[in-house]
């Protein structure tokens, strides 16, 4: 019994620590496909981009870590305009494949670059004391960093869902979502809209990039090839512009996917392939995606 | 990238083709992972190789070698297998070498016995693969010198009466693990439980395998990892899931505790107890001048470590070869000046076994400890010329 309720806790407490991550970084994805219909693949590139500034402003210049990932937030957000601006813009209207090539490029580009600037070799940062440790649960120690991941994306998500329901502009990213025409007519700027809301996703995954350093073995190149099936799944298996899809996908995909690798080590990685195989099968449309 | 190569090739070739050219020229192909997150094992490769060409290269009276640098890109075989090709049927090389990954080396293998093109194994420690080919010698390690002894030390001298093995899904992480069980029960311990941990392309989340080792309580965890990235990811996740201070003694090969990367491992790594055939710490006079020779030759910041030994010493054997191979150097003369070879090697002396082709060395055990703020690594044992126990106890491939 004892060792069925630890394992039990073992694999939802790390499990929703990567379902965590899972969904700061897959949200943003989620809504630019949703929104717009454009397939981002660059995504991960943003989310690894957070990671190194993350590791620059932390590590080399010896800012606190949750003002870095602050920081990560705001320069990834910023880089992700200009891009947005420079060469997604025109790309909109082009057939899927064209946006898929550009976007793989960008991975490419992205990953030399990186290369380039922070070299191939993954790099780690020091987590300040007060993230090191454990929690006393009463009946089990569980990492303190992996709580924190729990309370930051459980917050992220509060906030995005406040943010979506209950705000103006939450409001108008619905109404483009379900009807861009309707929205466009009704005298919302989609286009503003989309700016702004591919800024905050692209924000957001430079959030999880900088989270994800320390559990991930380090932030490295090759992150924003890496990790693109994991949140394509998670978007495909939540539905297409759904916060609330995204962000159970993430947690059934997350506490899946560990508790595959701690049950059954040999054939673990597989488990959350099926699930998504089935989720698909059954509803191609996502869990929340609308038919 | 493309440019990239060129300007290695040009440079390895300019620094590799001296001496006068009256005599043969002799053209080795160098294959290794000189491209992605992997790079830094063929770099020290190179290094290695590149350390002893420089020192000896007057050794060769009047015949020349033509280095011929070749990326293997990824440990999948593919690509390594390609470029070998190439290698015998366009640059028509003498000899083969480098081969970071088992299964590249395994790649190659049916390549050479077809085109009897000699090779000199600088890394891939998987134990059956000399039986795969007549026409491979290997100079580094095989994972069951390490994984045996390992197995049977820490069942005698750490203590450990369980011990659970945990292992990068590929050959020679299933060869390494084996070799431990197999070292650890002869010696009266129990291994509890076997675990793979992903495949080695890329760096996994350690931290399921980890929390699964840890919650069945064994007295030491065995683990092997790929040298290179994976070893750090290791040492952190053991550090963060407070696993030293639950009562689980980390253990494993030495290419958990590699030389270059032990820096990077903070205090996770203090206590951690290895065995290896070399480490940059050992205290003997031979090392000693290779990591000064090192040192001076690539920055003061700069460390050898087994893949650069293994470098070092490939290319000796290759120096032997050519000295003692008159005329045209074939697979079967270079297998026959080879086996039983000896070399005062920074790692100790070391033989081709004459049996094998497979190399026959000392095995250290270290533990790591600190020294001021710097990781050090302790000799705490030593075996003298082990030969592959896969090998000797005929073990499924090893058998044939």
């Amino acid at each position: 019994m004892d060792a069925f309720v630890n394992a039990l806790t073992t694999i939802l407490v790390f499990g929703l620590a990567y379902a965590m991550l899972l969904f700061i970084i897959s949200v943003g994805l989620s809504i630019t496909m949703g929104l717009m219909g454009f397939v981002n693949l660059a995504h991960g590139s943003f989310a690894m981009v957070g990671g190194y500034v993350t590791v620059t402003t932390a590590g080399d210049w010896g800012v606190p870590f949750i003002p870095s990932l602050l920081i990560a937030f705001v320069v990834v957000g910023l880089l992700s305009v200009l891009f947005e601006r420079l060469l997604y813009a025109r790309l909109y209207k082009a057939p899927e494949l064209d946006q898929v090539l550009m976007t793989i490029g960008l991975v490419f580009v992205s990953i030399a670059a990186v290369t380039f600037v922070w070299g191939a070799d993954p790099l780690n940062i020091q987590i300040p004391d007060f993230l090191r440790g454990n929690v006393d649960l009463g009946f089990k120690l569980i990492p303190t960093y992996r709580a924190f991941m729990i309370v930051i994306g459980a917050l992220i998500a509060i906030l995005l869902f406040y943010g979506l329901e209950r705000t103006r502009v939450g409001a108008q990213v619905r109404a483009a979502v379900d009807n861009r025409r309707m929205a466009e007519s009704m005298g919302i700027n989609t286009g503003r809209l989309f700016t702004l809301v591919f800024a905050l996703g692209s924000g957001m995954a430079a959030i999880g990039g900088g989270l994800g350093i320390q559990i991930l073995g380090g932030v490295k190149p090759t992150f924003a090839f890496e990790y693109l099936v994991v949140f394509l799944i998670v978007v495909a298996v939540g539905g297409l512009g759904n916060i609330r899809g995204t962000f159970f996908a993430a947690l059934i995909l997350g506490v899946l996917d560990f508790a595959g690798k701690y049950l059954l080590p040999e054939g673990g990685a597989f488990f959350i392939y099926a699930v998504t195989l089935i989720v698909l099968l059954w509803r191609p449309q996502g869990l929340f995606g609308k038919a | 990238m493309k440019l990239w190569k060129t300007a290695l090739l040009g440079a390895g070739a300019v620094a590799l083709a001296t001496g006068s050219a009256q005599a043969r020229e002799i053209k080795v192909g160098f294959v290794a992972t000189f491209s992605g997150g992997l790079a830094n094992l063929g770099e020290q490769m190179r290094r290695g190789a590149e350390l002893y060409h420089n020192l000896h290269k007057g050794d060769l009276k009047g015949d020349t070698i033509k280095v011929i640098f070749r990326d293997s890109k990824n440990p999948g075989g593919a690509v390594a297998k390609s470029v070998v090709q190439e290698l015998i049927t366009r640059d028509k090389v003498d000899i083969v070498t480098g081969l970071v990954f088992s299964p590249n080396a395994m790649s190659v293998a049916p390549l050479v016995t077809q085109a009897k093109v000699p090779v000199v194994i600088m890394n891939a420690g998987t134990s059956f693969i000399t039986n795969m080919s007549p026409n491979l010698a290997r100079v580094s390690f095989t994972m069951w010198q390490s994984g045996y002894i390992m197995g049977e030390h820490a069942a005698k001298n750490l203590n450990c009466k369980t011990a659970i093995a945990g292992f990068t899904n590929y050959p020679p992480g299933k060869d390494s693990a084996n070799a431990f069980k197999n070292g650890f029960e002869k010696a009266g311990g129990k291994v509890v439980d076997l675990i793979p941990m992903g495949g080695p392309a890329k760096v996994p989340d350690f931290t399921p395998f980890f929390q699964r080792a840890k919650d069945k309580k064994p007295d030491c965890f065995y683990v092997f990892v790929p040298a290179g990235n994976h070893a750090s990811a290791v040492v952190k996740a053991y550090g963060q899931l407070g696993m030293k201070a639950a009562g689980v003694k980390l253990i494993g090969p030495g290419d958990i505790t590699q030389d270059t990367q032990l820096q990077g491992m903070g205090d996770a790594a203090v206590g951690l107890v290895t065995a290896h055939h070399y480490y940059a710490d050992l205290n003997t006079p031979t090392n000693k001048a290779f990591v000064a020779a090192w040192k001076k030759a690539y920055g003061a910041d700069t460390t050898p470590d087994f893949v650069g030994v293994g470098g070092y010493d490939g290319m000796a054997a290759i120096y032997h070869v050519i000295k003692s191979v008159k005329g045209k150097i074939t697979a079967e003369k270079a297998m026959a000046a080879l086996k039983g070879w000896t070399f005062e090697s920074p790692r100790g002396k070391i033989m081709i076994d004459p049996a094998t082709r497979d190399i026959v060395q000392n095995v250290y055990i270290m533990e790591v400890g600190m020294d001021g703020k710097r990781l050090v690594q302790n000799q705490k044992g030593v075996f003298n010329a082990v030969k592959d126990k896969c090998k000797e106890l005929k073990i499924g491939r090893c058998g044939k």
